[in-house]
């Protein structure tokens, strides 16, 4: 179910689209007489073609696998369904899940937040690295992220033997699945952020400290509420990628049904033991995440022009 | 309040922004800083305000040391260029701003705080707008929001960053002579920075020319006009006609032609000739001092200029000079130039 996530991660920045859409408009205003005139001149069958093959395409590799993961879900009825989702291993993978998609949230809109304001409102040496290391993990494939960690932390790793003598276990444990959902998520609230906070620059701040307000102040009275759609449309891009993480996680969490199953290791496993209707109800959950992440985002999208004016 | 400005000096890096720079601006008064854009104006009014801080020299409110306090303990009201409106609050709630972040014994209650607001909204003259937002209003009435939200904090100095500059031409001519009466009213001093020389001499009381980082002369609107104290303010203020000169045993040569023009008691070297356009006389080309050929001649309303090649010594020299009414030029002709009022300086 990493596909929502990966469709919603290479989605272009709505900021940069309201902006150009704004740029558009002011220029059309100040020009009235050359609007700029249809640019579909194909011949219609040529139109209904190519959107034909779209359509076709987006129902063969979206719409249907989305479908087919309900149908088998429902297969054996709801009784199966409901079954599936109240076992206690899947119960402990969606309380899993969610105690990880929140603290990596809450731990993302923080570096986020400080990050972007940080790059956006001022100049200091290393900057472009920093900017440079937020988008590593894009750059990363998860499973490398997750061995990373097992290198650093596991029973061979490099602080294996300060982590025995004070007795914190991190992989195949909570922290180890937190450490490594967290650096995949890492650049999503930040990389929201920091395009429109230097587009906004630092005369608000700047006219709110003259003001009178302190640092504090100017930072929830104006820098927040400035970047407010931004940053909920982050964390839901973050949420909905922190549910949905399955390499980096599979490779830290070590499998234990109960203890460090996530909803998306669960589902494998269940897939694996050929118990479908379980597996496809699990995953319909996280199918629903994504719709749900989907609606959300497109309501957003609106708002962000809000932010960009 | 008075402002004292006292050897400040800033560098950005490699550019000097400000270089070592005195000026005394007394209390009450509305003060321009006019410059070309790269002359240290606007760093000047950040350095006032507290949002830059100067490599060195003293800033002095009324004799008391103002960079001992952050921009937000001076007490400065100040006008952002492009407003900086807070973009996600009312008219209302903009203005507002500077009252609801006050903390301890200073805090108003939310109807003295009401009151405040629309009193400043009246004074400004858009109580009608209160509930909008600043996306929602013109450049003009924008503007406005950004004067009463500076002003709601009550500072007795008010600092303005090219308040004009967006606004289109009829509009920026109505809120200048607005603003005037607005400082007449307030017993704040202002300081304004604009690029716009017909705004600062119709609006100061002092206009305080800037370039390259130094303050090239102090005075009232008149005295920079009529009497430049260098060759840049004579070149930046009004339009000018100059000309490359040269001060040789007494006597002032333009090109190789040696001139009877006074040399001003510049001593021997290479000069700069200025005059207005309109205090220099056409005459026939002998017995001018200097004479060129009719490149173009223009008419716009009442004026007529005409764009003159000179030969100078080193190439062709084109310069603006107004035609009296009545007198025709062709194009092509000879014709010679006597400057009545004119300026000599030390060439740079």
């Amino acid at each position: 179910m990493t596909l929502a996530a990966d469709a919603l991660r290479t989605t272009t920045h709505p900021a940069a689209h309201a902006l150009a859409s704004e740029g558009l408009n002011t220029h059309a205003g100040a020009l009235p007489a050359r609007r700029p005139g249809p640019t579909n001149s194909e011949p219609k069958a040529v139109r209904i073609a190519i959107i034909t093959v779209a359509l076709l395409f987006l129902g063969l590799f979206i719409a249907l696998p989305l479908i087919s993961v309900f149908y088998e879900a429902f297969k054996r009825g709801w009784l199966a369904y409901v079954a599936a989702l109240v076992e206690p291993d899947a119960l402990a993978a969606i309380r899993l899940t969610l105690l990880v998609a929140g603290i990596s949230v809450v731990a993302n809109v923080t570096f986020g937040l400080v990050a972007a304001w940080a790059i956006a409102k001022f100049e200091f040496p290393g900057k472009s690295l920093l900017i440079t290391l937020i988008d590593l993990p894009f750059s990363v494939s998860p499973v490398v992220a997750g061995l990373v960690y097992v290198l650093l932390f596991g029973s061979q790793g490099l602080f294996a033997a300060y982590l025995q003598a004070w007795d914190i276990k991190i992989i195949f444990a909570l922290p180890g699945i937190v450490l490594a959902t967290l650096f995949v998520t890492f650049p999503f609230v930040a990389r929201e952020l920091i395009p429109l906070m230097q587009e906004q620059g630092t005369a608000e701040e700047e006219a709110a400290a003259s003001l009178g307000a302190s640092g504090l102040s100017i930072f929830f009275r104006v820098t927040l509420p400035n970047v407010k759609w931004a940053l909920l449309y982050g964390v839901l891009l973050c949420n909905a990628r922190a549910m949905g993480e399955f390499g980096a996680v599979s490779v830290v969490s070590g499998h234990i049904r109960g203890l460090t199953n996530t909803m998306p290791l669960h589902i494998e496993i269940l897939y694996n033991e050929y118990q479908f209707v379980a597996s496809f109800a699990v995953a319909s959950l996280l199918a629903l995440l994504a719709l749900v992440t989907l609606i959300a985002k497109t309501l957003l999208e609106a708002r962000l022009v809000e932010d960009a004016q | 309040m008075s402002i004292d400005i006292v050897n400040v000096t800033k560098r950005f890096k490699t550019f000097t922004a400000l270089d070592n720079v005195s000026l005394r601006i007394p209390g009450g008064q509305l003060v321009a800083l006019l410059g070309p854009s790269g002359s240290g104006k606007t760093t000047l009014l950040r350095i006032i305000a507290g949002l830059d801080w100067p490599d060195g020299g003293e800033v002095r409110f009324d004799g008391q040391d103002a960079l001992a306090r952050s921009v937000r303990e001076r007490n400065v009201g100040f006008v952002f260029q492009h407003y900086a409106l807070f973009r996600h609050m009312s008219v209302f709630e903009n203005v507002a701003f500077g009252l609801r972040v006050r903390k301890g014994a200073d805090k108003l209650p939310d109807a003295a705080i009401r009151e405040k607001v629309n009193q400043l909204l009246s004074l400004v003259q858009i109580d009608w707008l209160a509930d909008r937002y600043p996306a929602q209003l013109s450049g003009g009435q924008r503007q406005r929001v950004a004067l009463a939200r500076a002003l709601a904090i009550s500072p007795r100095i008010l600092l303005l960053d090219e308040p004009f500059g967006a606004l289109d031409a009829k509009v920026r001519k109505e809120l200048r002579r607005w603003l005037r009466n607005l400082h007449e009213e307030l017993p704040v001093t202002s300081v304004l920075v604009t690029h716009d020389q017909e705004e600062a001499l119709e609006l100061a009381d002092t206009v305080v020319v800037m370039g390259k980082g130094r303050i090239e002369q102090v005075g009232s609107p008149q005295e920079v006009y009529d009497t430049p104290a260098t060759a840049f303010v004579h070149d930046f203020i009004g339009e000018s006609l100059s000309l490359p000169a040269r001060v040789a045993d007494g006597a002032l040569y333009v090109g190789a032609r040696r001139t009877a023009l006074d040399t001003q008691g510049l001593g021997e070297g290479p000069a700069r000739l200025l005059a207005r356009p309109h205090d220099v006389d056409f005459a026939e080309p002998g017995t001018a001092p200097v004479a060129g050929r009719v490149l173009a001649v223009r008419t716009f309303g009442p004026t007529t200029r005409a764009d003159i090649v000179l030969p100078g010594t080193n190439g062709d020299v084109v310069v603006e000079a107004a035609v009296p009414v009545g007198a025709r030029l062709a194009v092509g002709s000879e014709v010679g130039l006597v400057p009545r009022r004119y300026r000599v300086f030390p060439a740079a």
